[in-house]
């Protein structure tokens, strides 16, 4: 794709890392600064689509395989990913369910049972 | 990668990702957080397909953008008296501060480094008419153990998810009133 000022524009790898980048950062904000439990877990779940996105991105554009040898080795990895994403955040909502029943709050400055 | 489309849709739905990310970092209510992440989702899923991982992207709506997202609208569903603003706890400035070095550390090294890609004629050869054949080959294939493992892995987790959550049988114990009474009590927390 050219610019009309003649510059040529192209997507490379690193656009890719840069923006997995960026929500991998915005991940771990959230992860580390909400209050809500269900909130940190939304964090947490952002940051493991940013490393499936930085994956699928090497594994369209890394020339490490040699053609025709397993190029998507990469896609086979996100699909295990997804697998153990999904009973993370089954089992992480439903201890976050089971904590409201106990202490009618999933405030987590509010569980420090066990600060010393 | 450099046909006009894949690099329109490529900085589109960046944008949409980023900044839905962003929103649900700075959203006053949990929903409206809960629905920018599945937006976020979504725009992740194009990302997905600007890499031509056909395959990926219909999971990820189907899994991330449907199950998950359904699964925590009823976590917050069924946590009826808990606070519905999405607040931030003391460590904010930390968090911020470690997300914002985690960001410029990852693109300052995807920058700098000469990476060993493939680019023009050498990236359109490996092109794939669809991903779903070669997928299923490599994961009934090379990769079939962790296959398995991950299918025992859900299952453990949907058990373990259901034990968790499940109500306690008390009525067994009680006189028929004293049950009644506890049900109604449980009724009218709700």
């Amino acid at each position: 794709m050219n610019l009309p000022g003649g510059d040529e524009v192209t997507v490379t790898l690193a656009h890719y890392l840069v923006v997995s980048g960026l929500v991998f950062g915005i991940g771990t904000t959230i992860a580390l600064s909400k209050r809500n439990a269900i909130a940190v877990l939304m964090g947490i779940e952002l940051m493991l689509n940013a490393v499936n996105l930085t994956l699928l991105a090497f594994s369209r554009f890394s020339s490490a395989f040699p053609a025709g040898e397993e190029p998507l080795s990469g896609h086979a990895f996100v699909v295990f990913v997804l697998t153990v994403a999904a009973a993370e955040a089954a089992i992480a909502l439903a201890m976050a369910v089971l904590l409201y029943r106990r202490r009618e709050t999933v405030d987590l400055d509010r569980v420090n049972l066990m600060r010393w | 990668m450099d046909s006009t489309g894949i690099v329109i849709g490529f900085w589109v739905l960046s944008a949409i990702t980023v900044v839905s990310s962003l929103l649900v970092l700075v959203a006053r209510n949990l929903m409206h957080a809960l629905a920018f992440l599945v937006l976020a989702f979504l725009g992740m899923a194009g990302l997905f397909i600007t890499l031509s991982a056909d395959f990926v992207a219909v999971a990820q709506v189907l899994i991330y953008a449907g199950s998950i997202s359904v699964l925590m609208v009823f976590a917050v569903m069924l946590t009826p008296l808990a606070s519905r603003d999405n607040g931030n706890s003391l460590y904010v400035l930390p968090g911020v501060v470690a997300g914002l070095g985690i960001a410029s550390l990852v693109a300052f090294v995807a920058v700098d480094t000469e990476w060993a890609e493939r680019t023009g004629a050498a990236l359109a050869e490996s092109d794939f008419a669809s991903t779903v054949g070669e997928v299923g080959r490599l994961l009934l294939g090379r990769y079939v153990l962790a296959f398995e493992v991950a299918s025992v892995l859900l299952l453990i987790g949907l058990l373990g998810a259901i034990v968790l959550v499940q109500e306690r049988r008390r009525a067994a114990t009680q006189s028929p009133d004293e049950a009644a009474d506890t049900g109604a009590r449980d009724g009218g927390a709700l």
